[in-house]
């Protein structure tokens, strides 16, 4: 009797003073409200893939971040509260590794106290940073991390500070396969997806899931593949009507290049990875014909709206070539963190966070984008129509 | 039947390309008992050189390639100077080591270089698909083959009919004996890889022509089975790395061609596994007993 109260006491004094501690906690991060915005900069770190498997589409975005960058602030800056402030980038490279990613999201809010993270491009860096970046209350917007999960915790709510500037997969997935299905009037359909990115197994089984017709054959295909031939033969022999191949133009392409060669000829669909010029010419001009892709960002679409008409020409001006998909992601989500700091007329970093999660109708060079409940971007998707290595159509699906 | 045949085409020029790698990494094993993971990185250097000299200099395709087979041997013998041959006398997990370092060396300054984009590879041959009974080959893939078997032949003439492959085998069994036999043991160590390093450059512009991509990181998967290719072959024998290559092609394309294209590395290096386990020194290669 006397030893349970003892233990009784005890286990009150053991709650009272956790408790303790952590009111203590809680007070001491009321306090640090997430990083504040301090001299004449808003800070915006970039966690950006610029080596390793995924290098090639880093760049590309780190050319979107830096061209809207010394867009506003030739400009005078962002506008923070009546005060013009300047973007001061921090970039810095996480190789395409997670670990990496997590140290990178690190260094950035605590070392360097960024205001907002744009990156990773992919689903698994960015996952491996969203700890770190929750923990300092910074937001991170991926331009291109589309794993459905992405922006949510394991039990379904919502990631406070995880944003994203695409689509998820299983709306781009269900796309292709509403497309095929409805437009092309193709029943037997192979997938081909790229099984060494959550991009490319994501989008196939949303597919699948999603395909009222048949999935007569699923094959994968690893990143930096280049052979084809065995798959694309193998294909053949089943007599289907398209296929539907998530994945990065560089592989793409050369999957469109080797079916061609082989004589097939169906239609070959793809996502919003294919929409790069080199696409076509790794493929070549005369194999890329009767191919379609998911876009946000249809070349002409685009041509009816301003931003992206100016964002094409300022991107071709500086950089000499067709601006990729990645791009104008990239540079969306610098414009979409001007927006949200200019609405909450803040630049403290949770102030940033609630600007991203209210963003409505943003006029973006992908569209118009609205960040909905899960920190999914909602936007227009439109499929784009390759002949001869020229964009000759696109179609708007709803 | 027809797909049989298409199959078998496939394997075959892949395995052209995985053949023209292994010979490299099989001479340099024979010779100072080192696996250069560098190879596949030179690899990358020939389709980059092809890349610039087409577009830049517009190299007609045939100067390209011997072109791409002289600077590629040229760095051979440089990074052998630089890396290798301050260790000839360390331990051999050493040279290892700087292997791979050479190797991720070699593919970041390329990708900090000139970016880690794909680029596309200038179409100097224009390709032309011929059709008989149904399987379809191009003039690309008879190129590739074509190549790679007279380089392989090639090669073996110069091992066995030149006094400087007698002095490389010589070399390879017994290097002290054969220094004091007179052979130049540096001169003959430079020439391997030169040689192997030019078959790598080959190779390069081979591929680069035959998927029309290139990239700084390309050398590392097709480096990485042309060195099982070499172990399956009998790592030293160049027979065996040739053989091997042509194995390992059929394989993957075997693997694909049943629906499993997902396993299709994996059952590559499973047949490293079981190579090693059961027939250690490969289908060519002569099982020496180490005196101790």
């Amino acid at each position: 009797m006397k030893k349970s109260t003892i233990k009784r006491i005890t286990g009150f004094a053991a709650i009272a003073m956790s408790a303790a501690i952590f009111a203590g906690c809680t007070t001491a991060k009321t306090t640090t409200q997430g990083n504040d915005q301090t001299g004449n900069t808003v800070k915006i770190g970039v966690n950006m893939e610029l080596s390793g498997a995924a290098g090639g589409y880093g760049n590309q975005m780190k050319q979107g971040i830096q061209m809207a960058t010394k867009e506003i602030n030739s400009k005078g800056g962002v506008n923070v509260n009546g005060k013009k402030k300047k973007i001061k980038l921090i970039i810095k490279d996480d190789k395409t590794s997670t670990s990496t990613s997590a140290s990178v999201a690190a260094q950035l809010v605590n070392n360097d106290k960024v205001n907002a993270i744009i990156g990773t491009a992919t689903t698994n860096a960015g996952t491996a940073a969203i700890p770190n970046e929750t923990k300092a209350k910074v937001p991170a917007l991926s331009p291109s991390a589309t794993d459905p999960n992405f922006t949510l915790q394991k039990d379904g709510k919502v990631q406070p500070y995880v944003f994203r500037a695409c689509y998820q997969n299983n709306f781009q997935g269900g796309t292709g396969a509403k497309f095929i299905y409805n437009n092309l009037k193709a029943k037997r359909v192979a997938v081909l997806g790229d099984n060494s990115t959550d991009y490319g197994t994501g989008l196939a089984k949303a597919f699948k899931q999603q395909f009222k017709g048949k999935v007569v054959d699923t094959q994968y295909f690893s990143g930096g593949d280049k052979d084809f031939n065995a798959i694309l033969t193998a294909f053949k022999n089943k007599k289907i009507d398209a296929i539907y191949a998530p994945g990065y133009y560089s592989e793409i392409g050369l999957i469109i290049k080797q079916a061609r060669q082989i004589g097939l000829n169906v239609p070959i669909v793809g996502s919003d990875g294919m929409a790069d010029a080199k696409l076509v010419q790794i493929a070549g001009a005369k194999n890329a014909s009767n191919i379609y892709y998911t876009t946000p960002f249809s070349k002409t679409v685009a041509k009816q709206n301003p931003v992206a008409v100016k964002f094409m020409n300022a991107y071709k001006a500086r950089y000499h070539t067709e601006a990729p998909t990645f791009s104008a992601l990239a540079y969306d989500s610098t414009y979409m963190i001007k927006q949200a700091i200019e609405n909450e007329k803040s630049a403290n970093s949770v102030k940033i966070t609630k600007g991203l999660a209210n963003i409505k109708d943003f006029n973006g060079v992908t569209g118009k984008i609205t960040i909905d409940s899960k920190h999914d971007a909602t936007k227009p998707i439109a499929v784009e129509h390759l002949n001869n290595g020229k964009v000759v159509g696109s179609t708007q699906i709803k | 039947m027809t797909t049989l045949f298409q199959q078998l085409i496939n394997g075959l020029s892949l395995g052209s390309i995985y053949a023209l790698l292994a010979l490299g990494y099989t001479m340099v094993y024979g010779i100072i008992k080192l696996i250069n993971f560098a190879h596949g990185d030179i690899y990358m250097l020939g389709a980059f050189w092809g890349y610039y000299t087409i577009n830049y200099w517009h190299f007609n395709f045939i100067f390209a390639l011997l072109s791409a087979m002289v600077v590629c041997a040229a760095s051979g013998v440089i990074i052998e100077y630089f890396a290798y041959r301050p260790l000839r006398h360390a331990p051999r997990i050493t040279a290892l080591i700087t292997a791979i370092g050479v190797s991720y060396f070699l593919e970041n300054g390329m990708s900090y270089l000139y970016g880690a984009d794909t680029r596309d590879f200038p179409q100097v041959i224009k390709q032309v698909n011929y059709s008989l009974w149904g399987v379809r080959v191009s003039n690309i893939q008879i190129l590739i083959l074509a190549t790679a078997c007279l380089l392989m032949i090639l090669l073996q003439l110069i091992i066995k009919k030149t006094k400087m492959g007698r002095a490389m085998r010589a070399v390879s069994v017994d290097p002290d004996a054969a220094e004091l036999v007179g052979i130049n043991i540096n001169q003959t160590i430079s020439f391997t890889f030169a040689l192997g390093s030019s078959m790598a450059g080959a190779a390069g512009v081979l591929i680069g022509l035959y998927y029309n991509s290139i990239d700084p990181l390309m050398g590392m998967t097709p480096g990485i089975k042309a060195f099982v290719a070499a172990v399956v072959g009998g790592i030293g024998s160049v027979p065996g790395a040739s053989l091997g290559g042509f194995l390992i092609g059929l394989l993957e394309t075997a693997v694909q061609s049943v629906g499993l294209s997902a396993y299709k590395d994996a059952a590559v290096y499973l047949v490293l596994i079981i190579i090693l386990l059961v027939l250690p020194s490969g289908i060519f290669g002569k099982n020496v007993k180490e005196k101790v």
